[in-house]
């Protein structure tokens, strides 16, 4: 084409229909405005609910707030610490039922499941994401609280480990099928067996990744309220037993801000701002793992 | 893998038998354990992980079937087009909680739609490059936070807003259309609509912007080629292409509507009413199996919160499929991103 520019004289004037009316200029405009107004409406509740929350729970977390129990409604003071302490039980307990599993399925789709069953399992885990939490909050009284015949934080453990699995599922299957496969025939042309090829190999390779969906699926779990609030149920004290009512941080939050006083108020502000703090810095180590892992790029 | 090759290690000691150093060296993952057997212990269980994701399914089907039986039972569809709510009589109608829950979602997406659209627009085809990933970071962010820190925020922060400023502009200017009048509590209908619609806002957003850049590029360019303004060029080159993709981002913002509970329970008032302002409380399926569900003394009350339950699983699940059809439909053929 470069060879045409001097041969051939550019004498054709601009077609009339190529140029842009005003009408048509101002359209554009309208619509570039409107485009940057969306996103201007969309950031400002972003930054007014963590500026809130850092204006008005900064404030209020101190030593006691991290120490100490809830005192009797209506007495100022007292603290969060065995909701953190029960948040953390539960989170345990849910991660400890859900990641394996999670992992563990994600494994049977990448390297199994190219078939029709494969396809189901992989319909059924997205099914299972788009379950309303409160739905698997009913489940999980209804097969633990109910056999039990009391709120636990084991009851709250299960519905969150629900929770995770499908997530983990997707985001291992994922994960693992972008490992190349020459890796996995070359750990087969060595004699090595399918199954150490996939945990010792692929699995390996693909650990940021896996770790990433896990931190995601936990991030999302760590805010849950509504499927705790008929499992674990809540507690004023510390409770460090599977089999016994939990206090958790969303929970408490939840109860304070639809409480009429003050001081809790505050606190649930305080709260709010341990857990998102919580959520955000789980959520930007995963970046910043996925970012300098081995799939880095890919992902 | 020549042998010989390998530099000879100088011990001091007495040699290592030399077959077995060259064995462990070449490959240290065969060892002799392994086995077909290990192979196929390995597949079952892997098989019975996947089992499981298929269990929770059923079981989830199975407990809410099961334990709404008493209400079926005792009212049958009835159930869901009576208005009244007794637990002290034990008469059960689920009216207004499904008229609370379809309402709000609904006013959520008509808030929602035209925001978060705009905003996949503005990162995929407006925004300069370095803007790109910060702005799609924020976006992720706010659907990073957690359902009752939104209802806490909306309690104290926007409920005053619109008690004082929103609602009596509104009823001034468009109280005769019935839909804006009453007294403004600040918590109801238009409270719950507005929290929802920024709790999808990033769903939607972020499906519309994973539809939009599977755009093939030169479609694009022909439309700039033919003289399109940027405007245009998105309208008929970009938008027109990819609305199934976006149906199926708003249909999945719609399924978390639904299903949401704790933001809408802070905020809707929790009134089982019918009412045509959106000022009025009202009450969702999800808040009430969330105020109610720990309190229900007697089978039938708890049976009639299940089968609430039930309706909204079934709702959410027939939603999410149709949406996942949807968006499948257009980004097809692309390579799997992982979502995050």
């Amino acid at each position: 084409m470069a060879s045409l520019r001097g041969l051939v004289p550019d004498t054709t004037p601009t077609p009339a229909v190529l140029q842009i009316s005003a009408w048509r200029r101002l359209k554009d405009q309208m619509a570039t405005a409107f485009a940057v107004s969306t996103v201007v409406i969309v950031l400002t509740p972003l930054v007014a609910i963590f500026g809130y929350l850092v204006f008005k729970g900064i404030g209020s977390v101190n030593l006691a707030f991290l120490t100490q129990i809830p005192k009797p409604p209506g007495e100022v003071g007292g603290g969060m610490a065995n909701a953190i302490g029960g948040s953390i039980l539960i989170l345990a307990i849910a991660s400890l039922l859900g990641v394996p599993l999670g992992i563990g399925a994600g494994i049977y789709l990448a390297e199994y499941g190219r078939n029709r069953f494969g396809d189901t399992i992989r319909f059924v885990s997205d099914v299972l994401n788009g379950v309303p939490s409160i739905v698997i909050g009913i489940v999980a009284y209804a097969i633990v609280v109910l056999r039990q015949k009391h709120f636990s934080a084991l009851a709250g453990g299960v519905a969150l480990s629900i929770m995770m699995v499908p997530t983990i599922t997707r985001t291992t299957e994922e994960m693992l099928l972008l490992v190349p496969n020459v890796l996995r025939e070359a750990a087969y042309g060595l004699g090595v067996s399918r199954w150490r090829t996939t945990l010792s190999i692929v699995l390996r390779t693909a650990t940021s990744g896996i770790i990433t969906g896990v931190m995601l699926a936990f991030a999302r779990v760590a805010g849950e309220t509504a499927p705790l609030l008929f499992t674990a149920f809540g507690n004023q004290y510390w409770n460090w037993k599977l089999y016994q009512p939990t206090a958790a941080l969303p929970l408490q939050i939840f109860t304070y801000a639809i409480s009429p006083y003050d001081d809790w108020h505050r606190q649930a502000w305080a709260g709010a701002l341990v857990l998102i703090v919580l959520i955000v810095s789980a959520v930007s180590a995963v970046r910043y793992v996925v970012r300098r892992g081995t799939l880095g790029g890919v992902a | 893998m020549a042998n010989h090759a390998l530099p000879q290690p100088r011990l001091k000691g007495p040699q290592p038998v030399v077959g077995q150093e060259v064995k462990k060296r070449l490959n240290p993952l065969v060892k002799s354990s392994d086995g077909v057997y290990a192979d196929r212990v390995f597949g079952w269980l892997i098989l019975a992980c996947a089992l499981v994701v298929l269990g929770i399914l059923a079981l989830i089907v199975w407990q809410l079937l099961e334990r709404s039986q008493p209400s079926w039972h005792a009212f049958g569809w009835k159930f869901f087009g009576a208005q009244d709510w007794d637990p002290v009589n034990d008469q059960y109608g689920a009216l207004p909680f499904i008229y609370g829950t379809l309402v709000s979602s609904l006013l959520s997406l008509i808030i929602a739609i035209p925001l978060a659209v705009g905003v996949a627009v503005f990162t995929t085809e407006m925004c300069p490059k370095w803007l790109r990933g910060p702005l799609s970071f924020t976006t992720e962010l706010l659907a990073a936070i957690p359902s009752v820190i939104y209802g806490l925020w909306a309690i104290f922060v926007l409920v005053p807003i619109l008690r004082n400023y929103v609602q009596p502009f509104l009823a001034k200017t468009l109280g005769w259309t019935g839909l804006f009048s009453g007294p403004p509590y600040g918590i109801g209908m238009l409270a719950a609509g507005i929290i929802l619609a920024i709790m999808i806002i990033p769903i939607i957003s972020s499906i519309t912007r994973e539809v939009l850049s599977v755009v093939p590029q030169h479609q694009r360019e022909a439309a700039l080629a033919l003289g399109a303004t940027r405007w245009e060029m998105i309208r008929i080159a970009v938008l027109r292409n990819a609305r199934a993709g976006i149906v199926g981002g708003v249909i999945l913002g719609l399924g978390r509507a639904l299903g949401e509970t704790m933001a809408v329970t802070m905020v809707i008032g929790n009134r089982p009413e019918i009412a045509k302002s959106l000022f009025a409380p009202g009450y969702t399926m999800a808040s009430v199996l969330a105020n109610e569900f720990s309190e229900a003394a007697g089978d039938l009350y708890l049976s009639a919160l299940v089968e609430i339950g039930l309706a909204l699983f079934l709702v959410t699940i027939i939603v999410n499929a149709l949406a996942r059809f949807m968006v499948w439909s257009v980004t097809r053929g692309q390579p799997a991103r992982a979502r995050a």
